[in-house]
């Protein structure tokens, strides 16, 4: 007879594999396990799709959504605007990553005689991650070219990355700032003592182990940048949103949305499990350093 | 034989709390000195304070005869004194080869090939030239403390501190730790070190401090020390390490 004990741990190993699919593989119940997951989603897709489709209004969306030769006439140029997302948030990552680690250097600065350069990055995460992303990109992307300066760009895609990059930018500080400040202070007390000044310290010790440990939580915020390269649409660039807003505008059937929809998920599903795929082995590997 | 380190009447305060109470230590050079005493004695903020990672309230340190209280540049007085921790302090997401060049490199400025050549010739003298290639996390505590002198030996310091190095380690990785920094001793390494291994403070030091309360109370030859101390607190400490069997 199983003891208690022995069903207890069992039970915590089980819920240790919180994956989509572990608790389907193992096992001599797995057959078993496999058979009541198949048949619970079967019956919860079915009642889904029989309740949308027996909706009063379902004819109509079927129509306006699902029309199968609106989507194929308009997906190729939905799909070549899309490009112009992904150079947005390509572009906006790359300065994000960098402008975000400076931010979170400069926070982290000790001393009285830094305080206004930390002050300054502590008013800008303020206010960057408190103002809508979709306000900023108005404000820059209207603003902006309206000055009527010569010297700076007047291209709406420009100030719509630039919008995105200080929003983002604020939020990614804050990131790679935990992710500093969860670096034990004897690290630095073991560069220090060997001599490193502090910026090599920084360079060399604290910031390359601050990196690795948060680039989970960075990626979402990428996947986050992504779908906000929409935003820019707003400001009138042709990318994937607006090129399926001018499509429905002009068939008044929004088969579009749908073709832009699986862009997006095309791209930020395989991230997400990229993610979660890191997180995991992070945690496996520390539960095996743990070990040792 | 000249002093590779005096310090004077030193002073240092957390707050209100006072653990460095008027310290005045004196380590000619090739000298050993072990700094004994109970937890929170000021044993450890002593040899932080030495190397400046603590800054100090007032007093002076000398450093082979040099004042080093206010140093114009910090990093270049410590690259003359290797600490080693209790805990390490390795740098888990470098090589132990990496972890021993990158001051070398980065402080002295010594090309790669040169930085690696004096690493791994370090790294073998303590029998550990198998492990360069591997992360700290792969190694036992033992070694990983190991790696850590070297990392300090790497900077060719003229004087070596040691924090209580051996108080994390398993009992059976102790010795191979103790090992180590007899060697240096023999070598003529002027060291001192913190210690709650009474024994190996009688074998290894010239001398022998007893701190209490942010004060040396008593110091002395280890045999004076060990066996016939004069400070009734001295006495009290030493009948307590005999009673929990450790020493």
């Amino acid at each position: 007879m199983a003891s208690e004990g022995d069903r207890r741990a069992g039970l915590e190993v089980a819920g240790r594999r919180s994956r989509l699919l572990e608790g389907l593989r193992s096992g001599g119940e797995g057959r078993r396990s496999v058979a009541i997951a198949l048949l619970s989603t079967i019956v919860f897709f079915t009642v889904v799709v029989v309740a949308v489709t027996h909706a009063p209004g379902w004819p109509e969306v079927k129509h306006t959504f699902f029309d199968g030769h609106e989507f194929r006439s308009t997906f190729p140029d939905i799909a070549r605007a899309f490009l112009l997302n992904v150079k947005i948030f390509c572009i906006a990552e790359v300065f994000i990553l960098a402008f975000a680690l400076l931010i979170a250097v400069v926070r982290s600065l000790p001393g009285p005689v830094f305080f206004p350069l930390r002050a300054m990055a502590i008013v800008y995460t303020d206010v960057f991650r408190g103002v809508p992303t979709i306000l900023v990109i108005a404000l820059l992307g209207y603003g902006a070219p309206a000055l009527g300066l010569s010297y700076i760009p007047t291209s709406v895609v420009f100030w719509g990355i630039v919008a995105l990059v200080l929003i983002y930018s604020a939020y990614v500080s804050e990131v790679y700032r935990a992710g500093i400040e969860s670096i034990h202070p004897s690290q630095e007390a073991a560069a220090r003592s060997l001599g490193l000044s502090r910026g090599q310290t920084l360079r060399r010790v604290i910031v390359p182990q601050a990196v690795r440990r948060v680039i989970p939580p960075l990626l979402n915020d990428f996947i986050g940048l992504q779908k906000d390269s929409a935003l820019v649409g707003t400001l009138g660039a042709i990318e994937a949103f607006q090129q399926s807003q001018i499509d429905a505008n002009a068939s008044f059937l929004f088969a579009s949305y749908i073709g832009a929809a699986l862009l997006f998920i095309a791209l930020t599903i395989p991230l997400a499990r990229f993610t979660d795929w890191l997180v995991e082995r992070d945690r496996r590997r520390r539960q095996q350093g743990a070990l040792v | 034989m000249s002093d590779a380190l005096v310090v004077e009447r030193l002073h240092k305060s957390f707050g209100k709390h006072t653990v460095l109470d008027g310290i005045d230590l004196t380590v000619p050079e090739e000298h050993v000195v072990a700094l004994i005493g109970a937890s929170g004695s000021g044993k450890s903020t002593l040899l932080r304070c030495i190397n400046r990672l603590e800054p100090i309230d007032s007093g002076r340190i000398a450093l082979a005869g040099e004042d080093i209280t206010r140093p114009r540049n910090v990093n270049s007085v410590r690259r003359r004194i290797g600490i080693v921790f209790q805990s390490y302090n390795l740098f888990p997401h470098m090589t132990v080869l990496r972890n021993v060049t990158l001051a070398p490199r980065d402080v002295l400025g010594l090309g790669k090939a040169e930085a690696e050549r004096r690493a791994l010739a370090l790294l073998g003298r303590f029998g550990l030239a198998e492990r360069a290639n591997d992360y700290p996390d792969r190694l036992s505590g033992g070694q990983q403390q190991r790696v850590a002198i070297v990392r300090a030996l790497a900077m060719q310091p003229e004087l070596m501190l040691f924090d209580e190095v051996t108080s994390a380690l398993d009992p059976e990785l102790v010795a191979e730790v103790l090992q180590v920094i007899r060697e240096l001793a023999a070598g003529g390494m002027t060291m001192v070190l913190a210690t709650h291994e009474m024994s190996f403070a009688r074998d290894i030091a010239d001398r022998v401090c007893f701190l209490d309360g942010g004060r040396i109370l008593e110091e002395g030859t280890p045999e004076q020390i060990f066996t016939a101390p004069r400070e009734p607190r001295t006495q009290q400490f030493l009948q307590r390490v005999i009673d929990a069997g450790r020493m």
